[in-house]
């Protein structure tokens, strides 16, 4: 019975302070000339028809897949690829702006996974599972034909570099370490860095920031030399797709025949994504490989820890992306130096009331949890780079020209320059 | 021969049961997520807004989506407006000069001796802030800024929840995709 008086103390007193707060300083007149208020805030309609929009973009991704990969698999025509990829780029590209793309919807997943408040639009769980699905079976022809940052370097190739092997491999990783940061800020709530970054979503608007246009003009004119630059060295999603198109249970061939090893398509692929026979290696050969290959494995807890202890170094530059400790930040050294309220980020906290002290728990704690994440980030950097150390010290045996499932886009370049298809056609 | 194609088994078992699992994977995190989902778009929290002017320039569009509403029945329509004149004009005159909108969006209508009513052009508004800046500091605060749906690209990261300083950009449920003032 007490504690509910004080409840109900408790809310006169609420009920007394709120009109306080939101104290009309001048209030509203009662107009004798029969003036009515115009609907200022009538602007209530609820969203409903982008709703249909991004299910219709999902089945139009359904169709656009399924066909592109009887494009890669069944039919073998490369001219249908292309004109697939034109579609692409002018539907999910310029159309649909881009956005929601699989790429980014990474983040809403790993947001969706940590943060429990957070709720991920179906459409965007669909436009990202069923790439990888897709994947699964017929290997990566969504980055064929249908991802419109793909699309877009795909059409403006104009004459491939052949990169060395080692530049190419070393490169690579840079897909790792974007992926291991975006996941990162996404978990923590801090950033999308994948659509901040996004090098085409300008170019796909037609507007947006001078260093958008610059940084995708950019990609593109390196594109022109340096075949597909963000699928093979940036792309996030890129590495999911890398892993998951190893099982793929059908995968593009170059020949529909029996290879005769002329090495043509090798040379017409501007992805280096076509694996050159290898002859077995002789006995003394094995034993140093098979040497080289215990003492990485042995290396491996070592080159682990020593990404964690880099993601540990790194933790605090990169917790300043967070908002809240960029404000605890400016705080600090506002309180420092007695100069409080002096940027816009200290002048919107105080407006909230929230003690300072208390903030600086909070924001403590946000801070050791940067700690943990940058760490385990840093371990999978080192797991990565020992991953890929291992792979380059394995002998496995080929006898013809394959694609290789992990880094092939099944764009069916290869197809015209085989020989045993032109015959076949 | 006989041994390579053993190898050759064991490889395909291997990668089909990754795959299998890789599909169950799917699948469950289709129904875990898919049942909660729920469309949302970008709003700002008139609640949190400071008005700081970044909504006009950090917006991808060219002209921002960001504009500024007036909740009319919180509004004094007091003859000096703080959210329509300058705090210090030089006379009691609303030229240009004495105008807080830079683009001159504010529309002022004589109702009944003293009140004025004042009304956004929506299409001149550039969603800079500096009449909500100034009505909250002095008025009533019936001038705040929304994002207006039919103008906004419902990008997956919005550019100003990157630059808000009061992290006033949140996502909202999109059947009610308004937070209004007041």
């Amino acid at each position: 019975m007490k504690s509910l008086l004080h409840i109900f103390t408790l809310l006169i007193i609420a009920l007394s302070i709120t009109p306080a707060i939101s104290a009309e300083r001048f209030p509203p007149p009662d107009f004798e000339s029969g003036y009515q208020l115009p609907d200022g805030i009538a602007v209530d309609q609820p969203s409903a028809t982008s709703q249909t929009e991004e299910y219709l973009t999902v089945v139009i991704l359904f169709i656009a897949l399924s066909l592109a990969s009887y494009l890669a698999i069944r039919k073998r025509s490369r001219k249908g690829m292309i004109l697939l990829t034109i579609f692409s780029l002018a539907f999910f590209g310029f159309y649909r702006q881009g956005c929601i793309c699989p790429i980014g919807a990474i983040q809403n997943f790993t947001l969706a996974v940590f943060d429990s408040g957070y709720t991920i639009p179906l459409s965007a769980i669909l436009i990202l599972i069923l790439p990888l699905i897709f994947t699964l079976f017929f290997g990566r022809t969504f980055c064929a034909a249908i991802c419109p940052l793909g699309a877009i370097q795909e059409l403006t190739i104009i004459k491939p570099l052949k990169l060395p092997r080692p530049l190419i491999n070393a490169l690579s990783l840079g897909a790792y370490l974007y992926l291991a940061i975006a996941i990162l800020l996404a978990a923590m709530g801090s950033m999308f860095a994948i659509c901040k970054y996004d090098p085409f979503v300008a170019i796909f608007r037609l507007e947006g920031s001078k260093e958008m246009f610059i940084v995708g003009v950019a990609l593109l004119i390196t594109g022109m030399f340096i075949a597909r630059p963000y699928c093979r060295f940036l792309c996030p999603l890129g590495v999911i797709f890398n892993w998951l198109s190893r099982l793929s249970r059908w995968h593009l061939t170059i020949t529909p025949d029996k290879c005769i090893s002329c090495k043509l398509c090798a040379d017409s692929c501007p992805y280096e994504a076509i694996d050159a026979p290898i002859k077995p290696p002789a006995a003394n050969e094995l034993t140093a490989i098979r040497k080289r290959f215990i003492i990485l494995l042995a290396l491996t807890p070592v080159i682990i820890g020593i990404g964690i202890i880099i993601g540990g170094l790194l933790s605090d530059s990169i917790a300043k992306i967070d908002p809240d400790i960029k404000t605890a930040i400016l705080l600090q050294a506002e309180i420092e130096t007695n100069n409080q309220g002096s940027s816009d980020e200290t002048i919107a906290f105080y407006k909230t009331n929230q003690p300072v002290e208390e903030f600086f728990t909070q924001v403590n704690a946000t801070r050791g949890s940067y700690n943990t994440a940058t760490k385990i980030a840093g371990g999978f950097m080192g797991l990565v780079i020992a991953l890929k150390l291992l792979s380059l010290s394995i002998y496995r045996r080929r006898t013809e020209y394959q694609p290789n499932p992990a880094t092939c886009y099944s764009c069916g370049q290869c197809f015209q320059s085989c020989p045993i298809g032109k015959n076949a056609e | 021969m006989d041994e390579q194609k053993d190898k050759l088994h064991r490889r395909q078992f291997l990668r089909s049961s990754l795959r299998n699992t890789a599909l169950i994977a799917a699948g469950i995190a289709i129904g875990k997520y898919a049942g909660q989902s729920n469309a949302t778009v970008w709003q700002i929290d008139p609640a949190k807004c400071t008005a700081c002017g970044k909504c006009a320039t950090a917006c991808v569009k060219k002209i921002s989506a960001v504009k500024c509403l007036h909740a009319y029945a919180m509004c004094g329509y007091c003859d000096l407006c703080t959210g329509f004149l300058n705090s210090q004009p030089n006379e009691r005159s609303t030229a240009a000069e004495n105008q807080l909108c830079p683009t001159a969006a504010i529309v002022r209508t004589f109702i009944e001796d003293p009140y004025y009513e004042y009304k956004i052009i929506e299409e001149l508004c550039i969603g800079c802030g500096k009449c909500v800046k100034g009505c909250g500091e002095f008025g009533n605060g019936s001038l705040y800024l929304q994002i207006k749906r039919e103008l906004c690209e419902d990008c997956n990261e919005c550019a100003l929840a990157v630059q808000c300083p009061a992290q006033a950009i949140s996502r909202v449920p999109a059947d009610k995709p308004y937070l209004h003032n007041g």
